[in-house]
């Protein structure tokens, strides 16, 4: 199809980066990584269906240097996710859509996601003694 | 002024004939994850490292195998509806979108059934 040659408004790549538009492009990508986050829950409770050695397997893996650090990627996603997604559920009710509560709420949900992530690892990891 | 018949106007469906259904499955599906996310994510900080019997244990006590049914369905419903937006937006093509949603519905069809299986295989043991 051919382009029409007329003009087109300002977008994206134009302006500069806030946290509001950050945060909204960070939800969406931390939800496409969080599927890829529910394929691994699935591969972890199939594993197990298939006995000891296909479990232990799937431990190996999702215990190994690389799985640590995609889960860690995970668990972010996971609690940036569930953090914004409360705001956007505000939003939803009419709540917080005013610039200087955006700006405060987003910059809190930057640090919710980043604290609950270190407790989650700590939680997980800390106690064992990094087994 | 008012574009819409009276009738489009109070059955709401708008021009996709989905109305609201899209948004408010999502809404639904993320406030039961709420909890469901909390619950999951202090059971499995638990059963890091865990082995078999402990992990066979742990699903199948109590309202454990339950919670956790709810929580995969939330979760690829949820999943699946946040992927089709994000297909809708970014590919153009009416044939590659169209096949792409296909696939990602499907695929979280089977991937939710599996994970179903699997938590009742584990719970009531074979």
């Amino acid at each position: 199809m051919a382009q029409p040659n007329r003009p087109l408004s300002p977008h994206l790549t134009i302006y500069r980066p806030q946290i509001t538009s950050v945060l909204s492009i960070t939800h969406r990508a931390t939800g496409v990584a969080l599927t890829f986050g529910a394929v691994l829950l699935t591969y972890w409770l199939t594993s197990a269906t298939y006995g000891v050695d296909a479990y232990a397997s799937a431990q190996a893996l999702l215990g190994s240097w690389i799985g640590r650090l995609v889960l860690l990627g995970v668990v972010f996603s996971l609690w940036f996710h569930f953090a914004n997604g409360i705001r956007h559920l505000a939003w939803d009710a009419g709540k917080g859509l005013d610039l200087p509560t955006l700006r405060a709420t987003g910059w809190g949900v930057v640090a919710i996601s980043i604290v609950l992530t270190l407790v989650t690892f700590m939680a997980a990891y800390g106690a064992a003694g990094g087994g | 002024m008012e574009f819409r018949s009276d009738l489009g106007r109070v059955r709401g469906l708008g021009s996709t004939w989905m109305g609201v259904h899209h948004f408010w499955m999502q809404r639904l599906t993320g406030i039961a994850l709420i909890p469901l996310i909390i619950w999951f994510v202090f059971a499995a900080t638990g059963l890091v490292g865990a082995d078999l019997a402990t992990m066979k244990a742990w699903v199948g006590r109590h309202y454990n195998p339950v919670l956790l049914g709810l929580l995969i369905i939330a979760i690829y419903h949820h999943g699946q509806l946040g992927l089709q937006v994000v297909i809708e937006d970014y590919v153009h093509n009416e044939g590659v979108k169209t096949a792409s949603i296909i696939v990602v519905k499907l695929a979280a069809v089977l991937l939710a059934a599996s994970s179903l299986f699997a938590i009742m295989r584990l719970t009531f043991g074979s």
